[in-house]
């Protein structure tokens, strides 16, 4: 009896001390930030809009991000501002019947884009399908976890953001937080994002993320090479999601996307819709090519295929 | 500008009197008020992780009270239709309630979209020149401006109305008028507008439908005025102020055909969607039958259905209609019914099944509930607040004092059990 007692007085006095450290936080954050932090603290809520930064802002708010996960971090973090380069459009291409739905794309993605390990957020859904019924969401099962992939009378189809040519989650960002390039890849301003998650009711692919709570990625896992508009360190109450590795694609030479390059399979292809050369053309003029949900006129750059 | 501080400092003085129920229901709700404070601490630090609400079901218990309270605030537009469009005394006289109750509601809608959204701080975003509001692109940005309009226009109306009153001065009617006739396509709009915000979306089935904005309409039209029926009945019985039977009367009438209409509105939906059978279904499904074995909502929605049906009943009948008490039920009954089908009845089956069909069974968190119930409390502290300074001004029982500086206070009381009728009034206090 005595000891149920005290056992729910310390879970009383834990939670209390809980609430008391939650009330403070909320305190600190109306009130003034201590002079050592204040700096970056202001710079950091009066930033303006990624787009109407000056260079020399620009040049500012990346020392500080820098400088601010570079510690967190204990590495050194470099965060781009690599722009589109001109005469691209990134399109890419999905081969359903070589995927066998192995999920090594949606770790490859997590661990080059750092997205938080606890709680777990994925860019790349993998849905495994029954072929006697073939693309019937209503079926697909989400959590699949066989002790082999493929199993017998399935087949696979991973989702990820479409990069859509009228993105529906753009339109109804009340403050323009997200946007499409002029590369065609849709990206977030983290520091400018509300959290509304409106863009999440928008996307009819699942394709966006909500930090719940502050993302945690282990020190040694982080990845230091990070765009701005991409993989750098998220902040929690923000929406994410797929960019195209806009850290590797941007490059000159450029790098395939994480998720292209770790695919045993040669499943997933990548490539300039522009350039007629391109192995995106070639697929989408010679192969069995179909858009996800092309009813809803969202006009998605990313292809599935049967190449066979 | 002077007057204004008089008049100012005179309604702190008033709103600190008042009976011993009085100040019991506001330490009451000063009390919920804090339990909700810390709740919100608690969410700011630890993030939207201590609700139940995830990517699947990125919208909860928070925006669906929002949706609801947003019709409650469009309903005060009943009451200003047929007191400045038909000069209908009876509802004249008694118009500035549902203004305030408009201003309370939009108050509470305000409050619950701040604590969904995942950076607070970040709310100067949204003013247009200084952030960057997506107008007219997004249907939220359409939202912030409407629903500030809406605010901005009652709390003008009530409180330029009052203080004219206070200084014994008829309101300049060329002031009055065209922001009461404004707040009458302003109340349309903040509901459509909320309507268009969930309409206009093709990745979810079930609000893309294009009978949302009259669902909508019709939907406040019941829940918002029988609010206002209880709010009257309260009124006349715990205050000095007078509520005519027939102007009563007149709102339960709009009541029962607007709860026709919703009903009807409903049943087409339904119609389409069952009969169809498309995959399009699987929302409709969740909502009333339960889909894959997750019914959650099942007893809720059907609970609605049961009260709007026996609502509409007692509205419909003339006896029962004219009968106080189960006009009261049927008010109660309509108020839940709607609460339930217009909140979580219509937000959640949006994300369930999600758009890649999988089902994440969702229910609010106690952090959800604590903080919700914090922001009704406050919007009713702040509803209490306004008609502690609206009655007594109405009834003649504050105005300035003959000096012209000091206010006279004739109602010191406010909460108290009212006799049938009045034999002798508290004597009056004169207040420096």
């Amino acid at each position: 009896m005595s000891d149920i007692k005290k056992c729910d007085s310390h879970v009383l006095h834990k939670s209390r001390r809980k609430m008391l450290k939650g009330l403070a936080a909320g305190i600190g954050l109306i009130a003034m930030p201590g002079r050592e932090a204040s700096a970056s603290v202001w710079e950091e809520f009066f930033q303006k809009h990624f787009r109407e930064l000056s260079k020399e802002e620009l040049k500012g708010v990346i020392a500080r991000l820098e400088k601010d996960y570079s510690k967190q971090y204990a590495k050194q973090v470099t965060v781009k501002t690599t722009p589109p380069i001109e005469g691209v459009r990134y399109g890419y291409g999905l081969d359903l019947s070589r995927c066998i739905g192995c999920r090594r794309c949606v770790y490859a993605c997590v661990k080059e884009n750092n997205q938080s390990r606890t709680p777990q957020i994925h860019w790349i859904r993998v849905m495994q399908l029954d072929k006697e019924k073939g693309i019937d969401l209503s079926h697909a099962e989400h959590y699949y976890n066989p002790e082999k992939v493929p199993e017998k009378g399935h087949f696979y189809m991973p989702v990820q953001c479409q990069q859509c040519e009228k993105p529906p989650c753009t339109k109804v960002c009340p403050v323009q937080a997200t946007w499409k390039e002029n590369d065609g890849i849709v990206v977030v301003d983290y520091n400018w994002c509300i959290g509304c998650r409106y863009c999440m009711a928008a996307c009819p692919y699942g394709a966006r993320h909500f930090n719940w709570a502050k993302p945690s990625v282990p020190a040694n896992e982080i990845n230091p090479n990070t765009h701005y508009l991409g993989n750098r360190p998220r902040p929690k109450g923000v929406v994410e999601k797929c960019t195209f590795c806009i850290q590797r694609t941007r490059e000159q030479p450029g790098r395939y996307p994480a998720c292209a390059e770790i695919c045993p399979v040669g499943a997933r292809k990548f490539g300039n819709l522009l350039d007629p050369e391109s192995e995106m053309r070639y697929l989408i003029e010679n192969k069995r090519v179909f858009i996800f949900k092309e009813d809803l006129n969202t006009q998605p750059k990313f292809y599935y295929f049967y190449a066979t | 500008m002077k007057n204004i501080w008089h008049f100012y400092m005179g309604t702190l003085v008033l709103i600190s009197k008042g009976s011993k129920a009085y100040y019991c229901w506001v330490l009451f709700l000063l009390s919920l008020i804090t339990i909700g404070a810390f709740a919100y601490a608690q969410q700011l630090s630890e993030g939207l992780i201590v609700t139940n609400m995830r990517d699947q079901v990125s919208w909860g218990f928070y925006i669906s009270n929002f949706t609801f309270l947003v019709g409650v605030a469009a309903a005060a537009v009943l009451l200003v239709i047929p007191a400045y469009v038909y000069h209908w005394k009876p509802i004249k006289e008694i118009a500035v309630l549902g203004e305030l109750l408009a201003v309370s509601a939009i108050v509470m809608c305000l409050m619950f979209v701040t604590v969904d959204i995942g950076h607070p701080e970040r709310f100067w975003h949204l003013i247009p020149k200084i952030g960057l509001l997506n107008f007219p692109q997004s249907l939220l940005a359409w939202d912030v401006v409407v629903l500030n309009t809406y605010l901005m226009i009652n709390l003008t109306v009530a409180v330029f109305i009052l203080y004219n009153k206070y200084y014994k001065r008829e309101p300049n009617k060329n002031i009055t008028t065209p922001l009461l006739l404004l707040s009458i396509p302003s109340a349309i709009s903040i509901h459509t507008v909320t309507a268009f915000l969930y309409n206009g979306l093709g990745a979810r089935p079930f609000w893309n439908s294009s009978i949302l904005v009259p669902r909508f309409l019709a939907s406040a039209f019941c829940s918002g005025p029988a609010f206002m029926i209880l709010i009257f009945f309260l009124v006349r019985k715990y205050t000095k102020f007078k509520i005519e039977d027939e102007a009563i009367q007149k709102v339960a009438e709009i009541i029962a055909y607007a709860i026709f209409i919703n009903l009807l509105l409903l049943g087409a939906e339904l119609f389409k969607e069952y009969y169809t059978g498309s995959v399009h279904l699987a929302p409709v499904q969740y909502l009333f039958q339960g889909l894959h074995g997750h019914s959650a909502l099942v007893p809720w929605i059907w609970t609605a259905m049961i009260f709007n049906i026996t609502a509409f009943v007692l509205f419909l009948n003339p006896a029962t209609r004219r009968n106080n008490v189960t006009l009261v039920m049927g008010c109660i009954l309509v108020f839940i019914g709607v609460y339930i089908e217009k909140g979580m009845g219509l937000v959640i089956p949006g994300f369930i099944p999600d758009v890649l069909h999988e089902i994440y069974e969702y229910a609010p968190t106690g952090i959800e509930l604590l903080l919700s119930m914090g922001i009704w409390a406050t919007g009713l502290l702040v509803f209490t607040m306004l008609l502690r300074v609206a009655i007594p001004i109405m009834n003649g029982d504050f105005h300035v004092a003959d000096d012209g500086v000091g206010s006279y206070i004739g109602d010191q009381l406010f909460l108290v059990q009212q006799p049938d009728t009045i034999k002798s009034q508290p004597e009056a206090v004169i207040q420096n």
